[in-house]
């Protein structure tokens, strides 16, 4: 009980400030891993997952918890500190899993064509994020980056959809980065 | 002093998230105009409340923040932001483009290249590049989705059909990305080339028209044109007559009843620095050129 109400941010305003602040620069510049921090969310779910889940959740953004994500700590510290509703993946608009347990990920809203903002932000948990790996360019990346992703054809199908698909927020431990939907994604 | 009555930068913190999500979206479709929840702000519509609910979704208390009214640090509609966000979010403030983290601007982007960390927010009052031209939001709306522009083209074409030349001076359309043409807010056409390849992160926000839309940094921005008249960065052909600039984007100002004028930078901040460093223009107080 207590590991609910605990873990939360001690001041909002200013935390959620600097925790959005490494959101917005992590989705201008895809590939590049921001350190975040002030959330203590149950396991097995990462500092910066939790982060993430303060700063943009709340009671009107539909969550679909997937695989391990889906237990019952998290669900009591999600209600109590976001109050946002647990919903089937094809409502979310905010999803939260491992890669794996987020599949199949055409599950996932990728917008209208007049509204390709109506779609989903996953939240992607990931064992390990370093800046190598599968080769990233598009919007926001100067020549090139280089992040580790666990596969490349899914972010290829998506870019595939553009302006419609989905977005990513991968975490790893305090670490995030993001992958919008406007990133070309190649095999290293 | 922050004044203890608000909470941190003014708005509450279900409001921010509201933005911060718009924010999120708008960076992944550079260039699509994001609906949001626009609120009421403490000022008058067409008077910054798009950038200053922006800015308040962006800020941190660790932020040094500039705002800029065509270029003036020192206007009133740059003063009131800047003290507005002094008593709500007790940030530091400068006039330096350099040191500044988020820089709110009406209507410029600062001579001053811009640097990665660095946040331009722009205050937009008609985020619809099309809507001059198709007043029906459900028309637009459709022309952006099937990439209808030709409209716009018509429109600069004639323009060079009545005039001889492209004569939108300001607000020039681009397109972003290859994708969504995007109105840049009524900066010169002069500072259109600023907004391709930007280090910084640039995000617009209209909010009597509740829109926001962003360019990630480095994007690529393409000032529509034709091949026979393809787009040319305008200004005045002067040099600044405080501080001798050649290149920066100039005002005209009207001295007497006798037609005199002088002509003088626009960006505040880059003219007050040349003449720091003991640059001087023809009208200078300290004389001729050194």
């Amino acid at each position: 009980m207590n590991a609910i109400l605990t873990g939360g941010f001690a001041a909002p305003s200013t935390q959620s400030a600097h925790a959005f602040r490494a959101l917005l620069e992590a989705m201008a510049r895809p590939g590049r891993i921001f350190a975040v921090m002030g959330a203590e969310p149950p396991a097995p779910i990462s500092v910066a997952a939790g982060v993430a889940l303060l700063t943009l959740t709340d009671a009107t953004t539909p969550l679909h918890l997937a695989g391990a994500a889906d237990c019952e700590a998290l669900r009591g510290w999600i209600g109590f500190h976001t109050g946002a509703p647990l919903v089937a993946a094809d409502q979310a608009q905010f999803a939260l899993g491992g890669w794996d347990a987020l599949h199949p990920l055409s599950r996932f809203r990728i917008g209208e064509p007049s509204y390709p903002d109506r779609s989903a932000t996953l939240i992607v948990e990931l064992d390990r994020l370093e800046a190598q790996g599968a080769r990233l360019t598009g919007p926001g990346i100067e020549t090139e980056a280089r992040l580790s992703l666990p596969e490349t054809a899914a972010f290829r199908a998506n870019r595939g959809l553009f302006p419609l698909g989905f977005d990513c927020i991968l975490t790893c431990g305090a670490r995030l980065a993001a992958l919008p939907r406007s990133t070309i994604v190649e095999d290293a | 002093m922050t004044d203890q009555a608000y909470n941190f930068a003014y708005l509450d913190e279900q409001t921010k998230r509201m933005i911060r999500r718009a924010l999120l979206k708008a960076l992944a479709i550079p260039g699509y105009q994001v609906p949001f929840a626009s609120r009421e702000m403490p000022m008058p519509y067409g008077w910054g409340t798009g950038g200053v609910q922006v800015t308040a979704a962006c800020l941190t208390p660790d932020d040094r923040l500039k705002v800029i009214d065509q270029g003036a640090d020192d206007t009133t509609n740059a003063v009131s932001i800047r003290r507005f966000f002094q008593r709500t979010a007790a940030v530091e403030t400068t006039e330096r483009t350099a040191d500044a983290t988020v820089i709110q601007t009406r209507h410029r982007i600062p001579e001053q290249p811009l640097a990665e960390g660095q946040v331009l927010v722009y205050q937009v009052p008609i985020p619809e590049p099309l809507r001059f031209l198709e007043p029906r939001e459900n028309e637009t709306r459709k022309m952006h989705e099937l990439e209808e522009y030709g409209l716009m083209h018509v429109k600069l074409y004639e323009d060079i059909a009545r005039h001889g030349e492209i004569a939108t001076a300001y607000a020039y359309p681009v397109r972003v990305e290859g994708r969504y043409v995007m109105d840049p807010s009524p900066i010169p056409k002069f500072d259109n080339p600023k907004l391709a390849g930007n280090p910084a992160i640039q995000l617009f926000g209209a909010g009597r028209e509740a829109r926001i839309y962003a360019l990630p940094p480095y994007s690529d921005v393409v000032s529509l044109d034709f091949e026979d008249h393809p787009f040319t960065a305008s200004k005045a052909d002067h040099a600044c007559d405080l501080c001798g600039a050649g290149s920066s984007y100039l005002d005209e100002v009207i001295t007497d009843d006798r037609g005199s004028r002088m002509f003088v930078c626009s960006d505040t901040d880059f003219c007050a620095s040349r003449q720091a460093q003991g640059h001087r223009g023809r009208l200078s107080p300290q004389g001729a050129t050194p």
